[in-house]
């Protein structure tokens, strides 16, 4: 098991070293030179030339690549030009609260995703079955950015139940202030694991150890209970693991129209204000996020599947 | 021709298929439908309710927001279509030559796909956008740097599962050239799951450019884009809901479309038996 995560780590150093690559080379289809460019037109003639040599624009691209490594691995990600303080400080005071809507929504997302992937299996080919399906195929048809407004109109200003955005302090005021941006994602990720975890439901009906079980006398819902549900949620973290990319990315649009600050309001605020290392930082920071939860996933998958585990 | 002989046989392809034909009467038909301009401004008749004379209301201009919407729908479904097939263009094709191919490209080509698919589609668009500047054209460079990925995967995966089989095998037996057997075998029998992806990739597709417009960094005002008419929305939101919800029911409406013609093409397309 040990050997197999030490073994899991390794693979991860060549994507690792993939992603501070393409995060590089974003910058570098930008026409013209980055140093004006980042720094804007009333830059002076010394910030130019600093901005310059802090990048290594000087040196060859493949230099200018290890400069921008080396900022990574150090930790800091770079400088941010308009805040005028090291990547990683800014990412550190906003990732609690991504993370606290990635966890949220997915939490959301299960259980609105759950039931009605039991209903619609229990009932697979019959009328509810495709209800069901219609309902989803709805639910995937809204798009984000707009439910964000709706919701707000609705539940917020209309109805007075929920603020239109900002965080709170502690615990219990975040999960009732960061309910609604949280429930945007988890809709959006409920319509996407949907089918699938219909279908590992199914899946798992078939197992012959559910005929095994049934067999030896146990009732219908002891079957599903004790056989059927534990088995499909183990593939529902692979599921979920697949899905992560997405819910992450969601939360960019949900945190900058409900202002919370977490990353994703930051990457638009620095693209809004052309902060390019910030940006260039920051596709790093959410593509090692990705990694790391499906790093995650796989082993908590492992953990879960004797069959895994003991390989 | 029966291709579309099953999906119509499907309830949910003839059922994406007739919400795709009104929508494109609906734009066709514009002109008589509503005697108004997308553009004109009319402040006597502003944040006017749905009506009669005005079935989505009016905005803060006065403009008729069904007329804008029926505009922006021409506007939205060019930019999606361009920003999925054009991918899935460049996708198929790197996807077959890395089938096809083989050995050490087709090694690197996967490796550069499963790079990229750890960046979430949402902030590489953004930071691509971002680094180049808003703008249309940047944001068709976005899609299509980003978009060919989920091609080029489902390609090449088909590609090697459809070499195995026996018919393939008797392409061999046959001697017919690497080329041809790609093209004219193996291509048509491996489009078919990338075509059902491609239009949840449409539905998606339209809500992110609506969604990239909306944070300025698509397509730039006065264009009668649905993004744009959302974001134009939220400062009447309270006293003018009509403007915010119509434009966002829109893109739901042609997510919907898609979505449904999706499922019945991975019905009609399956084979037989």
């Amino acid at each position: 098991m040990f050997l197999a995560i030490l073994k899991r780590l390794l693979m991860l150093v060549p994507v690792l070293i993939g992603i501070t690559l393409i995060s590089f080379l974003l910058l570098q289809i930008m026409p013209g030179d980055p140093a004006s460019r980042a720094m804007g037109s009333r830059a002076s003639a010394e910030d130019l030339q600093a901005m310059r040599e802090l990048w290594g624009l000087d040196k060859p691209i493949w230099v200018q690549y290890f400069y921008f490594l080396r900022d990574c691995v150090t930790g800091s990600f770079g400088v941010s030009i308009f805040h005028k303080q090291p990547i990683i400080t800014l990412v550190a005071d906003r990732l609690p609260y991504t993370l606290a809507i990635v966890l949220y929504s997915t939490v959301i997302a299960l259980v609105i995703a759950l039931p009605f992937a039991i209903l619609a299996a229990a009932n697979r080919g019959r009328f509810l079955d495709v209800a069901i399906r219609q309902i989803f195929v709805v639910l995937i048809a809204l798009p984000p950015f707009w439910l964000c407004y709706v919701l707000i109109l609705w539940l917020a200003l209309n109805l007075g139940m929920f603020p239109t955005g900002g965080v709170g302090t502690g615990f219990f005021a975040n999960l009732y202030r960061l309910f609604l941006p949280s429930l945007v994602v988890g809709l959006s990720t409920a319509a996407l694991i949907q089918q699938s975890l219909r279908a590992a439901l199914i899946d798992a009906m078939k197992a012959d150890y559910v005929d095994t079980a049934r067999a030896k006398g146990l009732r219908g819902y002891e079957v599903f209970l004790r056989h059927i549900l534990p088995n499909s949620l183990i593939s529902t973290i692979s599921i979920i693991g697949v899905r992560v990319s997405w819910i992450i990315g969601g939360t960019v649009v949900v945190e900058k129209i409900f202002s919370v600050p977490g990353l994703g309001s930051l990457l638009i605020d620095s693209i809004v204000s052309r902060d390019l290392p910030v940006i260039r930082g920051l596709t790093v920071f959410f593509a090692v996020m990705v990694v790391t939860v499906n790093l995650i996933a796989d082993i908590c998958y492992a953990l879960a599947d004797p069959r895994i585990r003991l390989e | 021709m029966r291709v579309l002989g099953n999906l119509l046989r499907t309830v949910s392809g003839a059922a994406g298929l007739a919400m795709l034909i009104m929508t494109m009467a609906a734009t066709v038909l514009t002109p008589f439908l509503s005697p108004y301009d997308p553009f004109a401004l009319d402040f006597a008749n502003a944040m006017q309710p749905p009506s009669a004379a005005h079935w989505f209301g009016t905005d803060n201009f006065g403009r008729d927001i069904f007329t804008r919407v029926m505009a922006g729908a021409v506007y939205d479904m060019r930019l999606a279509l361009i920003c999925v097939f054009g991918p899935m263009a460049i996708g198929v094709l790197i996807g077959l030559v890395a089938g096809y191919l083989g050995g050490r490209i087709d090694a690197a080509l996967m490796r550069l796909t499963d790079i990229v698919w750890a960046f979430p589609f949402y902030v590489l668009v953004l930071a691509i956008v971002g680094v180049l500047g808003p703008s249309e054209t940047n944001l068709y460079i976005a899609f299509f740097l980003v978009n060919w990925i989920g091609y080029a995967r489902i390609i090449r995966g088909e590609t090697l599962l459809i070499s195995r089989l026996e018919f393939i095998e008797a392409t061999r037996v046959l001697r017919f050239g690497k080329l041809r057997v790609t093209l004219r075998h193996i291509l048509p029998n491996a489009i078919t799951p990338a075509l059902v992806y491609s239009m949840s990739d449409v539905v998606l597709t339209v809500q992110a450019v609506a969604a990239m417009s909306f944070f300025g960094l698509g397509v730039q005002p006065p264009a009668p884009e649905w993004g744009l008419l959302i974001v134009e929305s939220i400062d009447y939101m309270r006293d003018a809901p009509w403007m915010t919800v119509f434009p966002g029911l829109a893109i739901v409406w042609i997510g919907i479309a898609f979505a449904l013609l999706g499922e019945g093409l991975s019905t009609a397309l399956k084979p037989k038996g």
